[in-house]
């Protein structure tokens, strides 16, 4: 059971890097970004060059970082800044056009075959756990990277003066802009801090689960989830969302084999009955 | 217009009339049209060329081109026209895309596919058509079980018979409890059903059955259940790069001494190198292995590579076949596929001298073959004996047996 607990752990740790970006770019710019499964998909991609081209996954992961921000930085000044005041269906057929030209363009550049990524050979060993369990060390390096990671935006949004302001905008963006703060400063900087994230989560998740064509969507949908139950524009509510979300999904999958699938959606339905708004949400 | 049409018709009649008559003295009895050598014979190709499958289609397609070339690019006196047609191994544009062949590119035959999901779909349209499908891969029981007809032939396997095979090596050894992990889909399924009835056959049985979604590879907490499922082995099917993750993902989890692998051939063919040393020692069946030391598997690999600049696999092998059975039901009825129940009986009746050892076809048109017992050594998966010899499908539901 511990075991169980920590592979919980370990996915819906993973699952907060992807969603936090989503609740951040839902929460401040409004925008319902169907394209962040697709960023996902571009991290693992970019491991999977990166390994190929040098051999080891560390280059991979800053590589991936810095093209996940940049990419959001481009995306929201050419794209989405144009977006923000229209309807959300417009908004959603412009992310689904980018899911299907990303996905396109990963078909044209790495083709769609399904690829393993190997670990770095410095993590490539096992530590036993209990008696008849090993943990890959791969694996407990990315959970805690990712709880670095976590704790850092943590300390970021909460401490920071950039926090303050990017939790501001969340709240009442035009009062923001009435104080005479820079919005479109804070807008580029969570869309890049955002898809930097769900870039970096990919490169992560590549030797863990290999990669192939709409790995994505999966995640997507699982992160739509996270967003949903802790509450939207709260990286608060993200985290304890995925660790959530991670814990139930990877018991349901044990414990209640039949309905695996259900699991998480049961337990979005009930935390909504309870909180309409989510865990963490802020007063609406 | 219209006596335009008319004239262009009749102009052409007129001259196969002038043809036809020269040629019957030359050829005898033979038909008209195919003596003439004008009419090519159409052959859709209805397979992945993009996608998780791409690489076992282009395999597949080399191979079938292959035999094609072998025969001077002629079967039973027809040219050969291959119409290619990618299914992007996508289940919900299989009817879709195989009416297109049959209505719209009015092809003789068809030889496609490798996504079981794919298959029936096809299979479901050419039971409306009458078109000739031949399956060069998808193991799909029904295929040549419930949905078995007399112009569908399959030159590959059904799931049931390499797990068949796994299963009664494990039963010949005396394991009784085994634990079973696959994708939950169909291949998945009807895999676990022959490893179960293979196991049977010695009194064991499989005492869990543990799933993941197609293609997800989060299987990390079923692996971390088998320890407390007081089982002697674990049985599996996975193929392509989850394969891969899998193999590699048991052995970090450090299982494999305690509870040894063993699945269908899918686990290790073509992917042996990616797995590396999580890979080496792993015994599997299949209905191919390496190292099989026939000059008929000899030639056929050499051939291929020399086509193909790359080792031909299982898949090429399989295509391979499908086009031999094709030339044996055309050679029988020297290029007519009008005598369709000469040209079926002909196939049906055909033993096809394939590289993985001469088999045979059971009533419901499934390979009846030898399944090998295989160990991954040195990155080869070399045979190591044959485990059930003349296996053939039990063909559940099928009318023609």
């Amino acid at each position: 059971m511990l075991t169980q607990l920590l592979n919980g752990l370990q996915y819906g740790l993973l699952l907060f890097l992807i969603s936090s970006g989503l609740t951040l770019i839902f929460g401040i710019m409004g925008i319902i970004n169907l394209a962040h499964g697709s960023l996902f998909m571009i991290g693992a991609y970019t491991a999977f060059v990166c390994v190929r081209a040098f051999g080891e996954l560390w280059y991979a992961l800053p590589v991936a970082l810095a093209a996940g921000v940049l990419l959001g930085a481009v995306l929201e000044r050419t794209l989405f800044r144009f977006f923000y005041a229209r309807e959300h269906l417009d908004q959603v057929l412009l992310t689904f056009a980018l899911v299907l030209l990303f996905e396109e363009a990963r078909s044209l550049l790495v083709g769609n075959d399904f690829y393993a990524v190997p670990v770095p050979a410095i993590l490539d060993f096992s530590v036993p756990i209990s008696a008849d369990f090993s943990y890959s060390a791969y694996r407990i390096f990315v959970l805690l990277v990712c709880l670095a990671l976590a704790g850092l935006l943590f300390l970021v949004i909460e401490r920071t003066r950039f926090g303050a302001m990017v939790r501001a905008a969340a709240a009442n963006q035009e009062m923001v802009q009435l104080m005479g703060l820079d919005v479109t400063k804070i807008q580029v900087a969570v869309f890049a801090l955002g898809t930097g994230m769900a870039v970096l989560a990919g490169a992560l998740a590549a030797p863990l689960y290999s990669v192939y064509p709409g790995m994505g969507d999966g995640f997507l949908i699982v992160s739509f989830v996270v967003v949903v139950i802790g509450g939207i524009g709260s990286v608060t509510g993200a985290f304890w969302g995925a660790l959530l979300i991670g814990v139930v999904d990877t018991l349901g999958k044990v414990l209640l084999p039949g309905i695996a699938g259900m699991a998480i959606y049961l337990l979005m339905a009930l935390v909504l009955l309870w909180r309409p708004n989510g865990l963490f949400a802020r007063s609406s | 217009m219209a006596n335009l049409i008319r004239g262009a018709v009749s102009r052409r009649t007129l001259l196969k009339t002038a043809g036809g008559v020269s040629a019957l003295a030359a050829f005898g009895a033979t038909p008209l049209r195919y003596a003439l050598g004008a009419e090519s014979l159409k052959v859709g190709m209805m397979l992945p060329y993009s996608g998780t499958y791409a690489k076992l289609g282009e395999n597949i397609n080399m191979a079938v081109e292959l035999l094609v070339e072998e025969k001077g690019g002629m079967l039973a006196g027809r040219p050969i026209e291959f119409i290619k047609l990618d299914d992007e191994s996508d289940p919900a544009k299989a009817p879709e895309n195989t009416n297109r062949l049959v209505s719209r590119d009015e092809v003789d035959v068809i030889i496609g596919t490798v996504h079981s999901g794919v298959e029936m779909g096809m299979v479901k349209v050419v039971k409306d058509s009458g078109t000739l499908l031949i399956g060069p891969n998808a193991g799909a029981g029904a295929m040549t079980g419930a949905l078995c007809a007399p112009n569908i032939f399959r030159t590959s396997f059904s799931n049931w018979q390499p797990s068949y095979g796994m299963g009664k090596a494990l039963a010949d050894r005396g394991v009784k409890k085994v634990a079973y992990i696959t994708w939950d889909y169909g291949a998945g399924k009807e895999s676990m059903q022959g490893f179960a009835d293979g196991l049977a056959t010695g009194g064991g049985e499989i005492v869990q059955a543990l799933m993941v979604p197609f293609p997800e590879t989060s299987w990390q907490p079923l692996l971390a259940q088998i320890p407390g499922l007081g089982v002697e082995a674990v049985g599996v099917f996975f193929a392509g790069g989850g394969a891969i993750q899998f193999v590699k993902d048991y052995a970090a989890a450090g299982l494999r001494d305690k509870f040894p692998l063993y699945g269908s051939g899918f686990l290790t063919d073509g992917v042996l190198a990616a797995q590396g040393d999580a890979g080496e020692g792993l015994e599997t069946a299949l209905h191919y292995a390496d190292g099989l030391d026939n000059p008929r598997d000899t030639a056929f690999r050499a051939a291929f590579a020399k086509k193909a600049g790359r080792d031909a696999d299982v898949y090429a092998v399989q295509g391979y076949d499908a086009a031999q059975l094709l030339a044996i039901g055309l050679e029988a009825v020297g290029g007519d596929m009008e005598k369709t129940d000469a040209m079926y009986a002909a196939m049906g009746g055909a033993t096809i001298d394939s590289p993985r050892g001469a088999f045979t076809l059971s009533k419901a048109h499934n390979p009846v073959q030898d399944i090998y017992l295989r160990k991954a050594t040195g990155g080869k998966n070399l045979v190591t004996g044959i485990v059930a010899p003349k296996l053939a499908d039990p063909a559940t539901g099928c009318s023609m047996t």
